[in-house]
């Protein structure tokens, strides 16, 4: 059903995701202003306040106009092929994951009975265009933070999918869909019943993405920018926005896999999106918060980090749940 | 060259022992950070010779920010000289000015009134919080975090603010001349100052509760970077730098200039002569400087602190030195005169160049991320190692 009119699901599905890809690029407008207001007020600053007159709401999309104008640089001695498709594969692969993302009980592109494991598979494409970045710029930075985020992302991916794990275990199934159905009540949401899983999963998700104090692939005192110091104008931009739909991307599957995703806190099924989106919010709240307090781990303590404490503490988490799974049935 | 091929090769042998790096044939490669790179504090050059994320090998190269102030000097009358001193160390220009009103005073044996004195202390500490204000916030960012360079801003605006109604500039002051200063401090001008003494003693906790304690920043500095007291006084490392290893020197309470016998403070000691001590000993400091201005401005004499000067005179023949306690360290005026109404020769002695010296010597076989905060640790300022 869409709008009242019945049509095929393959229809349908083409309608939703095109749709979410709308509101998503919308809301990547939305998220880099957003960032910037909240680190301005967080540094007793305002942020931009000029462009569009209230509180500079247009600021981002003049800073878009900017880059889409701007000359297309590549440096002589990349690899043109590689330092090309590296943004696409970004950005592409960022949208991906939207087929699966459960907005509202019927607003999902395209339900899979994998959806889960499909998001794990679609983010780590990100890892190979971070590195095609660093390599095909042909720079040493480049080179330094796509090694970087190769093995920062492939650490943080396994205790990242253990947390999971734990959500599957309880629901019984890898749908998006049915693991927000399980979670009917507040004391249902897997953030009560999994509040382990969840720490883990936002350390993890906050590495996956690249963020303070994770944000070692792109460190500006270090590397200057990282993967992407020889991408200008609108290929920084697809880099540039890939990050915050990211961001968008692991809240939201924070909020459908541990804080009930379209549920209302009492229950309630009306109004399912916008709980979603709110919930979302508050969670890519809580990464900017991160970035703006936090200095930087240093790259032997991030994978340190990893492999010596959230890769046991998912392992735990895991553990704990599948004998209590087990007890209670 | 011959000693990096040496250096280089060393390494290969070990290499040639680890099968993996046997297998993968690794190999050192060169980066060049600055002389546009966001950490290296304004113009600096850093060759590394990397092996991965290890540091091989640093070698800093200067000379970027290079204006010929000393030589500009020779061809001034002693009156135009002091405009110079702001521009050769800019975050803390007040000091600046007076190494060199200190030097020539020593000289013509003019004597200053007490009331300049004690504004001179009271400006002088102000100019050190201010400069150890913009060293916590830019240390801190050098970490990633960015939030304490704005705090850090929002403070030293303050202290900006109480030099622009005093004298006019908010970066090159020009107030500490020779025999004096220019002028006199405004009425309220006192109660203003202890406001902020007392709101920045309230600041300094809010910022050691945001750094103190959070285990990244500790894992950052702590243990990194150690620069044990026999290696720090012979690189001639000197300011809080020197006494975060451990060495009890301050000039202001060994070589005392101005009044600074007739006021109480405390000198900061490192323990384990890390990054982490000489942080620590910067917001220590920036405590005792608060208490040092109390204190003057409650002994603050009448009189009248300006000094009337002939627009050019000769100072007797021969060589002088004056140094006083930057905020980064020993700041030195050397002075060689024929009896004339220009300086000779006019050396300035900036500590950031020693101290920069260190750094190679103590970063090897750290990561790059380390390498930035040991740069950061010892507050270099570029203006004062090229002049």
């Amino acid at each position: 059903m869409f709008l009242g009119i019945e049509l095929p699901q393959i229809v349908l599905s083409a309608i939703y995701f095109a749709l979410t890809l709308g509101v998503v690029l919308l809301m990547a407008l939305f998220l880099v202003w957003w960032e910037r207001k909240v680190s301005a007020h967080i540094q007793v600053r305002f942020g931009p306040m000029m462009t569009g007159k209230w509180h500079g709401w247009s600021q981002t999309l003049a800073d878009a106009l900017k880059l889409l104008q701007k000359e297309d640089i590549v440096p002589r001695a990349a690899d043109k092929g590689v330092y090309f498709w590296a943004p696409v594969i970004v950005f592409g692969a960022t949208m991906m994951t939207f087929v699966v993302i459960p907005w509202s009980p019927r607003f999902i592109a395209a339900d899979l009975n994998v959806g889960i494991l499909y998001i794990i598979a679609i983010t780590t494409f990100t890892i190979i265009s971070l590195l095609m970045a660093g390599w095909g710029s042909n720079n040493k930075y480049s080179l330094l933070g796509g090694m970087r985020s190769a093995a920062q992302i492939v650490s943080y991916e396994v205790p990242l999918t253990l947390s999971i794990m734990g959500v599957v275990l309880l629901a019984q199934s890898l749908s998006m869909q049915d693991i927000v159905a399980d979670q009917n009540k507040f004391w249902n949401w897997n953030i009560i019943r999994q509040p382990l899983g969840f720490l883990v999963y936002l350390v993890a998700a906050t590495a996956e993405v690249n963020r303070t104090p994770f944000d070692l692939p792109e460190a500006e005192q270090e590397l200057v920018a990282g993967f992407n110091v020889e991408y200008s104008g609108m290929k920084f931009a697809m880099f540039f926005l890939a990050e915050f739909v990211n961001m968008f991307v692991v809240a939201a599957i924070a909020t459908a896999l541990f804080l009930g995703g379209w549920w209302g806190p009492f229950g309630n099924e009306s109004l399912g999106w916008l709980w979603f989106v709110l919930k979302s919010m508050g969670v890519v709240f809580v990464l900017m918060w991160f970035r703006w307090t936090y200095p930087r781990l240093r790259v032997d303590h991030l994978m340190e980090f990893a492999w010596k404490w959230l890769l046991p503490l998912a392992f735990l988490n895991l553990l704990a749940t599948g004998l209590i799974y087990n007890l209670v049935k | 060259m011959d000693e990096k091929e040496l250096h280089i090769g060393e390494h290969q042998e070990q290499d040639e022992q680890n099968p993996v790096a046997r297998e993968l044939h690794t190999e050192e490669f060169l980066v060049n950070m600055g002389p546009q790179h966001p950490s290296t504090h304004g113009v600096c050059r850093l060759l590394l010779t990397m092996d991965g994320e290890v540091i091989v090998k640093v070698e800093p190269y200067i000379g970027y920010l290079h204006r010929a102030i000393e030589k500009i000097c020779e061809n001034r009358i002693y009156n135009q000289i002091t405009p110079f001193m702001d521009r050769f160390e800019y975050v803390s220009s007040m000091l600046a000015d007076w190494v060199y009103a200190l030097c020539v005073e020593r000289i013509g044996q003019i004597e200053v009134s007490p009331r300049a004195e004690y504004l001179r202390v009271i400006f002088g500490e102000l100019q050190r919080i201010a400069s150890h204000l913009i060293y916590w916030g830019v240390f801190a960012m050098d970490l990633g975090a960015v939030t304490p360079f704005l705090y850090g801003l929002r403070e030293r605006e303050m202290i900006m603010d109480l030099f622009e109604e005093t004298c006019g500039q908010r970066l090159t002051y020009n107030y500490i001349r020779i025999g004096g200063v220019s002028q006199d401090i405004n009425p309220g001008f006192e109660q203003k100052c202890k406001k902020f003494t007392s709101y920045m003693c309230q600041v300094l906790e809010d910022y050691e509760t945001l750094l103190n304690e959070n285990p990244i920043f500790l894992s950052r500095t702590k243990n990194i970077g150690v620069a044990p007291p026999e290696l720090s006084v012979a690189y001639g490392v000197s300011g809080p730098s020197l006494r975060a290893s451990g060495v009890n020197w301050d000039i202001r309470k060994d070589d005392p200039y101005g009044y600074y016998e007739k006021f109480e403070f405390e000198i900061p000691q490192g323990k384990n002569y890390d990054t982490w001590d000489r942080y620590q000993a910067r917001v220590i400091e920036m405590r005792e400087s608060c208490k040092i201005i109390e204190q003057a401005l409650d002994g603050l004499p009448e009189g009248d602190p300006t000094f009337k000067m002939r627009a050019s005179f000769k100072l007797p023949e021969g060589e002088y030195y004056a140094r006083i306690e930057s905020s980064r360290g020993e700041m030195g005026c050397y002075i060689v005169s024929k009896g004339e109404k220009k300086p000779y020769r006019l050396k300035l002695r900036g500590s950031s160049f020693n101290n920069l010296m260190i750094i190679p010597e103590i970063s090897k076989g750290l990561k790059i991320a380390d390498l930035v905060a040991i740069f950061a640790s010892y507050d270099i300022i570029m203006p004062e190692v090229d002049r």
